[in-house]
């Protein structure tokens, strides 16, 4: 069925209302991919299972990421006129528990990770309220939504839906004012008046580049030529950046609606999506919500009835990082190697098959339907004088809540790791947080009151990127960290400009033989001069930022690089080659379970008689540390 | 060799030369590697050089240009993983295995790999078998998880 009345769209919305707020209870269980590594498919089929086997009036369904995947697998309860519940760790016992109980009050507040009395819709600014009687008393503990250190500075924007509605519904996703600003745009605004609400919103672009939105959709509508294309960059090559798989699988239509608004402004007929092909899921809900979208009218021929078409093709990456970059993304999109070219043409005029091509990520596109839901002005407020709106970060490594947070721009670091992510576990201290992927640095405790916006993370060295935020701490290697990101793009470089292709090859083997004990004066000034040389003659951003990693942990932690090459010495206990692992006497037990677990036969002991360590028999593979109960395993 | 279904899977794009990385693509999912005779035979086929279907198939991280085993192991490298010692889950696995990274095991029941990130950062160490995501690895969950693999 095709949309073309309001009231097409009224009855699309109803249905979805009728899903979103069912007049019973309705179970939700996370099911993007974090949910379903740590047992949600397990955790959802039983819940199946046990709503058939005892006939209990709940429904069961599906949602994305709320985000704190620190605590997936996670459950959502909603019983009409009540708070809606989250529950955190769930296994299919407890899931089980929670639902049979539930008709019988049982709420299980200690398992209860917040509720919500009501709902914020950030495309309406409406407020739903689930509760129509007050907070029942048996849920008055359990703490609210924006109570939570977790959640309580978080503002969603690109992530609003996830976790939210059930992906594959696109009812649900209209019922939540989704489509709508696609109905307002092709009723009642001209392709300049859209261009020119995205202009004043002071959006730029979230994979990393920072290059305002409007600005380049305006520089492709006015390039020469009749054929323009619209490109949804989902290849999220960044490794420790995750926030557009969760968008994609959580809330694909939002990513959808952005670019068929985009393709109206730029006006191009043909979108292409280009995603990771790391991400079956993602790739899955994106065509399914793409067949449904197509169902009703909302891609493809004569749109919403209004004559204008656009249809999106969606292509599977090769797994190459450096097809992240626009012009390999193109070359790739031809069916060629994904080599870039120099831009001293730029995209926007001459991209995919030399025609105006205007791309931008899964984050920037779901940006769009809100800015014009709730205009330019309303957007412009949130963050800081140069970098507006939020920025969704992916908020892992060594920091006890892990997850993806979207804040406002301007917000510190600190702000981040310690009040959301609640602190380095296990009492250690914390040594960096790594921003920008591959092409970013590590920043220092020293500048963790440094508020996170596009220019202020450039000028320290690291950069945005698409919001990679890698915690580290105290046993955490800055020389292996530099060593991992430069292993890791002389891998990925195309090959192309020698400087990236040998440079970083060379830097690789400066930082091996640093890390193996070989590691001589003079190499540090090697990899600093090797670095500009890499930055400045490399035609793209991967070699032009290829250095940054290395860099960075020079100048904030060179301290360390002494250590290992004067001293011979791994402060943090990383580098293999120069540590060893003994046991104190003081501390073992003599229980025997790291000379059971070593694979190299390299612990002796007996009964009752503290276990040691034969240093040429081990190979340091840290099976021993595991296993000890007692912490009587240490490094040196 | 039968090409019937790679001949099918080349129909399927329209046999345009923009879709040979899509096709590779197909191809390796049915055929669970690509052997040197379908990249002769797609060239053939698209009447492209074999020279630029094999630049293809070496270029882009998805392809095997060998055999792989029953089961494929991909160990998450990314740096989320990298930090939470994602390293000593792959070299445990070498080890069991007594494979290096991007080898078969003599039985052919498992290719071990690596990946650059898997975007499941939050759950690191990560690793996926056959399309099943585990995290929240150590090395002594990483060896019996195996077990289920036959």
């Amino acid at each position: 069925m095709k949309i073309r009345t309001s009231q097409d769209f009224q009855r699309i919305r109803e249905k979805g209302l009728k899903r979103l707020y069912p007049k019973r209870v309705r179970v939700k269980v996370g099911m993007a991919t974090c949910g379903i590594s740590t047992g949600a498919a397990e955790v959802y089929d039983a819940l199946r299972e046990e709503v058939n086997k005892e006939k209990l009036d709940i429904v069961v369904g599906q949602t994305g990421c709320i985000g704190f995947c620190q605590q997936e697998p996670i459950v959502d309860i909603q019983e009409f006129g009540k708070p809606r519940v989250l529950y955190g760790e769930m296994t299919p016992k407890k899931a089980v528990q929670l639902v049979s109980g539930w008709f019988d009050g049982e709420v299980r507040p200690k398992w209860a990770l917040c509720r919500f009395d009501e709902e914020r819709n950030i495309l309406t600014g409406d407020l739903y309220a689930h509760i129509s009687n007050g907070v029942p008393k048996k849920m008055e503990k359990i703490p609210r939504y924006h109570e939570i250190p977790f959640y309580r500075e978080q503002v969603k924007i690109a992530l609003r839906n996830c976790g939210f509605i059930d992906p594959e519904s696109i009812e649900e996703y209209v019922a939540i004012g989704g489509y709508r600003s696609l109905w307002h745009i092709l009723s009642n605004m001209k392709p300049e008046e859209v261009i020119e609400e995205v202009k004043r919103s002071g959006l730029r672009g979230r994979g990393g580049g920072g290059f305002p939105t409007g600005v380049k959709w305006e520089l492709c509508r006015k390039a020469k030529g009749d054929v323009r294309y619209v490109i949804c960059n989902a290849d999220e090559g960044d490794p420790g950046a995750y926030m557009d798989r969760s968008v994609l699988e959580g809330d694909p239509h939002s990513v959808l609606e952005g670019m068929v608004i985009g393709a109206y402004a730029i006006g191009a007929h043909e979108g292409y999506i280009y995603v990771r092909d790391e991400y079956p899921l993602a790739v899955q809900k994106l065509r399914a919500a793409l067949n449904r979208a197509e169902e009703y009218g909302l891609v493809g021929q004569d749109i919403l009835g209004t004559g204008f078409d656009f249809s999106i093709k969606i292509n599977k990456g090769g797994g190459a990082f450096v097809c992240g970059e626009s012009t390999a993304l193109m070359a790739s999109l031809e069916g060629n190697v994904g080599e870039p070219r120099a831009k001293h043409i730029h995209t926007v005029e001459s991209g995919l098959w030399e025609k105006p091509s205007n791309l931008n990520n899964v984050e920037t596109w779901a940006n769009i339907p809100v800015i014009i839901a709730r205009g330019s002005d309303w957007f412009a407020k949130i963050g800081t004088e140069r970098s507006k709106g939020t920025k969704v970060f992916s908020l892992v490594g060594k920091v006890s809540n892990t997850g993806l947070v979207e804040v406002p721009m301007g917000i510190t670091l600190r702000e981040i790791v310690y009040d959301i992510g609640g602190g380095i576990p296990g009492g250690r201290r914390f040594k960096a947080v790594q921003t920008g992927g591959p092409s970013g640095g590590c920043i220092p405790e020293s500048l963790l009151d440094l508020p996170v916006d596009f220019d202020r993370l450039t000028e320290v060295g690291s950069m945005m990127g698409s919001g990679g935020m890698i915690v580290m701490d105290e046993a955490n290697c800055m020389v292996d960290v530099a060593k991992y990101f430069i292993n890791f793009l002389r891998d990925e470089s195309c090959g192309k400009c020698t400087s990236c292709r040998e440079g970083t090859q060379r830097m690789y083997e400066i930082l091996d033989d640093i890390t193996e004990g070989r590691g001589k004066r003079g190499d540090i000034e090697r990899l600093e001069e090797l670095g500009w040389v890499v930055r400045e003659t490399s035609l793209c951003a991967l070699g032009g930022t290829a250095p940054n990693p290395v860099l960075s942990t020079i100048k904030y932690f060179r301290d360390e690089y002494e250590a290992h090459i004067e001293e011979k010495r791994c402060p943090a206990g990383v580098c293999k080659a120069l540590i060893q692992y003994t046991i104190d006497p003081e501390l073992c037990t003599a229980c025997g379970r790291c000379r059971k677990d070593c694979p190299s036969d390299a612990i002796s002991g007996a009964k009752k008689v503290p276990h040691t360590i034969d240093q040429e028999k081990c190979i340091k593979c840290g099976m021993c540390i595991e296993a000890c109960k007692f912490d009587a395993v240490t490094v040196q | 060799m039968d090409f019937r279904k790679v001949d099918s899977i080349i129909g399927q794009h329209g046999n345009r030369e923009s879709e040979v990385i899509s096709i590779l693509q197909d191809i390796q999912q049915e055929k669970n590697y690509l052997a040197k005779e379908v990249l002769e035979h797609v060239a053939e086929k698209m009447t492209i050089p074999l020279a630029r279907v094999y630049r293809i198939a070496t270029f882009y991280n998805v392809f095997s240009l060998k055999p792989r085993g029953r089961h494929l192991i991909n160990v998450c490298l990314g740096t989320a993983c990298h930090v939470r010692g994602g390293e000593r889950i792959l070299e445990k696995l070498e080890r069991d295995l007594k494979v290096v990274r991007g080898e078969t095991t003599k039985n052919q029941r498992f290719t071990l790999e690596t990946v650059h990130c898997l975007g499941c950062c939050s759950l690191g160490p990560v690793m996926v078998v056959d399309g099943k995501t585990f995290g929240r690895l150590n090395q002594n969950t990483v060896g019996k998880l195996l077990r289920d693999f036959d």
